[in-house]
């Protein structure tokens, strides 16, 4: 074992395929709700129904305390029944969006249900409204759709979405980072990458759209986040060269991350020692209160957001936790192998699937401690089920060394509420 | 197509979930792709349910759209059927399935269930969630009570006891819960058996029985109309049309019911809990004369609650507007009452418009306008939904009925100031603990008490800390000090601030 606690490969558990019923997700405007907020420039204007407009102010219990830069087009009937032209109508809504909005650098137009089935092409309509409203504004287009995505599939189609946009980088060995981080964790990362004398190091999605990274063959991508599949995948056809790496959660899932792009930039490992060790043992000293809480604990993810895998891969070798099923809307086998290399060789990774199944097993299994949606939280409770909501999981600052012991501490409050409670 | 920020009401299928949550015993499919169960969370989120929603989704995907999505739905119906085993079935289809044009209701029905089975159409791309409530629950009380109309010009015989059937209460409805308990409180005393409460607690086969009664109270129009009025012509069974907020609607009301139930004799101390006439009188209340009020809700609490406003607590109206376009005219009617112009919108950047405009003392809204009054710094009470998790108190807080009136007496006078207060702040404007700056004096100096011979801070520690969520910014900045004064480290780093806050992680 490395002196971070990553062992080498061990056999992976083999993702058991999905099954047909009840998927109880979000599909992927949910996105949006932390999107918004990390391109400060940008608007996301989902093309779609009433009841897009209500999942996305419900889904995170989303208040507005200021006006939005989000909104939706809902589609009438007059749209569906073409009495009028739906790209006239989004011509004159984006028009007036932007002339209320004139702070607005980069719109989204997000496609939904309902206008993947009617087959509105909202490539075309933002091609023609990049043309219109050049040069101050670009439009780019992306489905959030559930019936084509889940969760946080939609951050990938978001980030899909611009890299046929992003300028030529011509510079060898420029490290891309992909996946919305907080800023604050973004900053952490971008000074580990100094310090190991790696970069120009650039983030993608970034904070402004003006500063939108670019990428070319000399180009090498670290991935933050699980979920970003087709983003990867245009990236790569751009010319970049993915690290293979575990994902960046707990101090050992940092460190791994950390080294393996340490070791494909050439840093030397007494460098990478000397700049990660302070952080990385800061990081298991705080995880240590934790893990006394959480070790032994059985622990069921039901799947959500595609971070399931690398959270259990977590929770089971920083906190001593045993995941009884781990359920996830889609496992990626190549972005993914790394990870599953360090899961508990027994343990049982499952692939989306029927919600009703899920919760029978889930009864019979009794977890000590249940990841689930906000749908299934408190009846679970009811049930005398210890629940952890996972939108958290995507809402907090988790990645990386000093948010290792909050991510962990998020898994131990719902654990140590119950145990405080004498009601 | 339509600009929209934030909508007060769901798509109309949403109004299906809330009056099949209510029922015991019903179960509803939803053909709908998977993201639809958010809806789930409305439930047991908002209202805490302990339960899911008895719903039950198709979850289709793009690559079903060229198959047969018809045949997902049926199996989806005969899945749910076998496991929840319900008394009856409600289907129907969310926006994207309603594109689909599969028939819910054709297609459930060829599946020869041992159990009735209602199919309810919404057009998602029309109407909302109040609609789609009052047409489901509609489509439910027909769907159980047909069978039991009697043949036209039957003479409505009086049941021995008074009866009737309360209807409108819903899930996730604003105060059901309460007004109802308030509500079957005040009818009990008027010597009035409830015979049926629909849809919260109602069984399929209580619908069935919703003749039976001598009459209906409509305690929520928006919901209940549309089957009342179906109650009315097929069984000859009148309904009340007044709404009980208030003292005033609330006597209203049980003068329409003793008339409707021939009850001649009220109980002279049927108003017994009633503190709002007092309080409102005694003189302490003067100071509310002529407060100016903003009021934005559904109709049926923006109407009561002008009147409440206006006759009740001698407010004086600057604003009426509902979101409920189906109830526009009678919103109209009575801000023409008041002396003021309707607004009618959906639009909640309209509503912060108008009551900037006006810039009212009090607003009586939504949750949207609490929001909206906390950033221009206005009190504020909410009156209506659409629901909140505050809307759901752990006490029992009805609107309607006397200790409705009780309760909105306390809600809509707390946020203003009290008249001695104002005064003072009116006499003594330059004292400098009245300056918008000042911090409260009852809190003193220990919020902002620094931590004794601070040490420096490194620049890029200061960048960092900017970074770090408001909400937690003063504990990590005092943990980093307290810190480095402990360690004896001159000057706060960022990795001070980093060690600091692995240290008291632990």
């Amino acid at each position: 074992m490395s002196p971070d606690g990553v062992a080498g490969c061990i056999e992976a558990p083999s993702p058991v395929a999905p099954a047909r019923g009840q998927r109880e997700v979000f599909c992927g405007l949910t996105g949006i709700v932390w999107l918004h907020r990390k391109m400060q420039d940008a608007f996301f204007l989902v093309v779609g129904s009433r009841t897009c407009a209500h999942l996305i102010q419900s889904a995170a219990g989303v208040m507005i305390f200021a006006e939005p830069r989000f909104a939706t087009a809902i589609m009438d009937e007059r749209d569906l029944a073409g009495l009028a032209d739906a790209h006239d109508e989004l011509d004159r809504v984006v028009a007036a969006l932007l002339a209320r909005r004139p702070q607005i650098r980069l719109l989204f137009l997000v496609g939904s249900c309902p206008s993947e089935v009617i087959k509105l092409d909202l490539s075309r309509a933002a091609q023609r409204l990049s043309r219109t409203h050049a040069p101050d504004v670009r439009v780019l287009a992306y489905s959030g759709s559930g019936i084509e995505t889940t969760f946080t599939q939609g951050e990938d189609a978001c980030l899909a979405a611009m890299v046929p946009g992003l300028a030529r980088e011509d510079a060898q060995d420029a490290l891309l980072v992909v996946g919305a981080l907080p800023d604050i964790v973004e900053a952490q990362f971008a000074r580990l990458f100094e310090a190991l004398d790696i970069g120009p190091v650039r983030f993608l999605p970034p904070r402004a759209s003006r500063e939108l990274p670019g990428v070319g063959p000399g180009t090498r991508m670290l991935l933050a986040q699980p979920f970003l599949a087709e983003t990867a995948r245009l990236l790569q056809a751009r010319g970049a060269m993915r690290i293979a790496a575990p994902f960046p959660f707990g101090a050992q899932g940092t460190s791994a991350w950390l080294r393996a792009a340490a070791a494909s930039f050439g840093v030397a490992d007494a460098r990478v020692d000397a700049v990660i060790g302070p952080a990385h043992a800061r990081a298991v000293a705080a995880l240590a209160r934790h893990r006394e809480a959480l070790s032994g604990k059985r622990i069921f993810f039901f799947p959500d957001s595609q971070l399931e895998i690398p959270l259990a891969r977590f929770v089971a070798r920083e906190l001593g936790m045993i995941p009884v099923e781990i359920g996830t809307p889609y496992v990626h086998r190549a972005h993914m192998e790394p990870e599953l290399a360090l899961l508990p060789p027994d343990a049982r990774v499952v692939e989306a699937g029927d919600v009703e199944a899920q919760l029978d097993r889930v009864r019979a299994a009794r977890p000590d401690l249940t990841v689930c949606g906000l749908g299934l939280a408190n009846p679970l409770e009811a049930e005398g089920l210890a629940t952890k909501w996972s939108i958290e999981l995507l809402f907090s600052p988790v990645h990386g060394y000093e948010q290792a012991a909050d991510l962990a501490g998020l898994f131990a409050r719902a654990l140590a509420r119950r145990a405080m409670l004498r009601v | 197509m339509q600009l929209s920020m934030w909508t007060y009401e769901g798509p109309p299928h949403i109004g299906a979930m809330r009056v099949a949550t209510a029922m015991r015993g019903l179960h509803y499919v939803l053909h709908a792709p998977q993201g639809d169960t958010y809806a789930d969370l409305l439930f047991t989120m908002i209202e805490r349910a302990p339960t899911r929603p008895p719903v039950s989704y198709t979850s289709f995907q793009a690559r079903d759209l060229g198959g047969d999505t018809a045949e997902l739905f049926k199996d989806a119906v005969r899945v749910a059927y076998a496991r929840f085993r319900p008394e009856a079935m409600l289907v129907g289809a969310s926006c994207t399935a309603e594109l689909l044009q599969d028939d819910p209701g054709g297609l459930a029905r060829t599946l020869g269930l041992p159990v009735p089975v209602v199919g309810v159409e919404l057009p998602a791309y029309q109407k909302k969630e109040n609609w789609g409530a009052a047409e489901t629950f509609y489509r439910l009380v027909r769907g159980f009570a047909a069978a039991r109309v009697p043949p036209p010009g039957t003479v409505r015989a009086r049941n021995a006891v008074p009866s009737c059937n309360i209807l409108g209460p819903t899930a996730l409805g604003f105060r059901h819960r309460d007004d109802l308990a308030e509500i079957r409180r005040l009818l009990a005393r008027l010597g009035i058996e409830v015979r049926v409460v629909a849809p919260l607690g109602a069984r399929p086969g209580d619908l069935a029985r919703l003749g039976e009664a001598d009459f209906n109270v409509v305690l929520y129009p928006e919901i209940a109309e549309t089957a009342a009025g179906w109650l009315q012509r097929a069984f000859g069974q009148p309904c009340t049309k007044t709404v009980p907020i208030g003292v005033g609607a609330t006597r209203d009301f049980i003068a329409e019911v003793a008339g409707l139930a021939g009850i001649t004799d009220i109980a002279s101390d049927i108003d017994e809990q009633c503190r709002l006439s007092w309080y409102a009188r005694s003189v302490d209340s003067t100071y509310l004369t002529g407060k100016r009020v903003f009021i934005f809700a559904d109709a049926t609490h923006a109407i009561a609650a002008a009147r409440v406003a206006a006759d009740e607590l001698g407010f004086r109206i600057v604003g009426l507007g509902t979101y409920s376009r189906e109830q526009a005219r009678a919103v109209r009617e009575a801000a023409a009452r008041h002396g003021v112009e309707a607004l009618i919108t959906d639009d909640y950047l309209e509503v912060e418009a108008a009551i900037t405009a006006v810039q009212p003392e009090l607003v009586l809204g939504t949750q949207m306008e609490r929001h909206i009054a906390k950033r221009l710094g206005l009190a504020c009470a909410v009156i209506s939904a659409p629901a909140h998790v505050q809307d759901f108190p752990a006490r029992t807080a009805p609107q309607m009925g006397f200790e409705g009136a009780n309760v909105l007496f306390d809600a809509w006078v707390h946020p203003l100031m009290m008249g001695l207060e104002e005064h003072l702040l009116a006499m003594f404007r330059d004292d400098f603990e009245f300056g918008a700056a000042a911090a409260p004096s009852h809190l003193g100096a220990a919020v902002a008490a620094p931590v004794p011979a601070a040490p420096a801070w490194h620049e890029a520690a200061t960048r960092e800390l900017s970074k770090i969520p408001f909400f937690v910014r003063t504990k990590a900045r005092r943990n980093a000090e307290l810190y480095a004064i402990e360690r004896g480290v001159g000057e706060v780093t960022v990795e001070t601030l980093y060690e600091a806050k692995a240290h008291y992680a632990r």
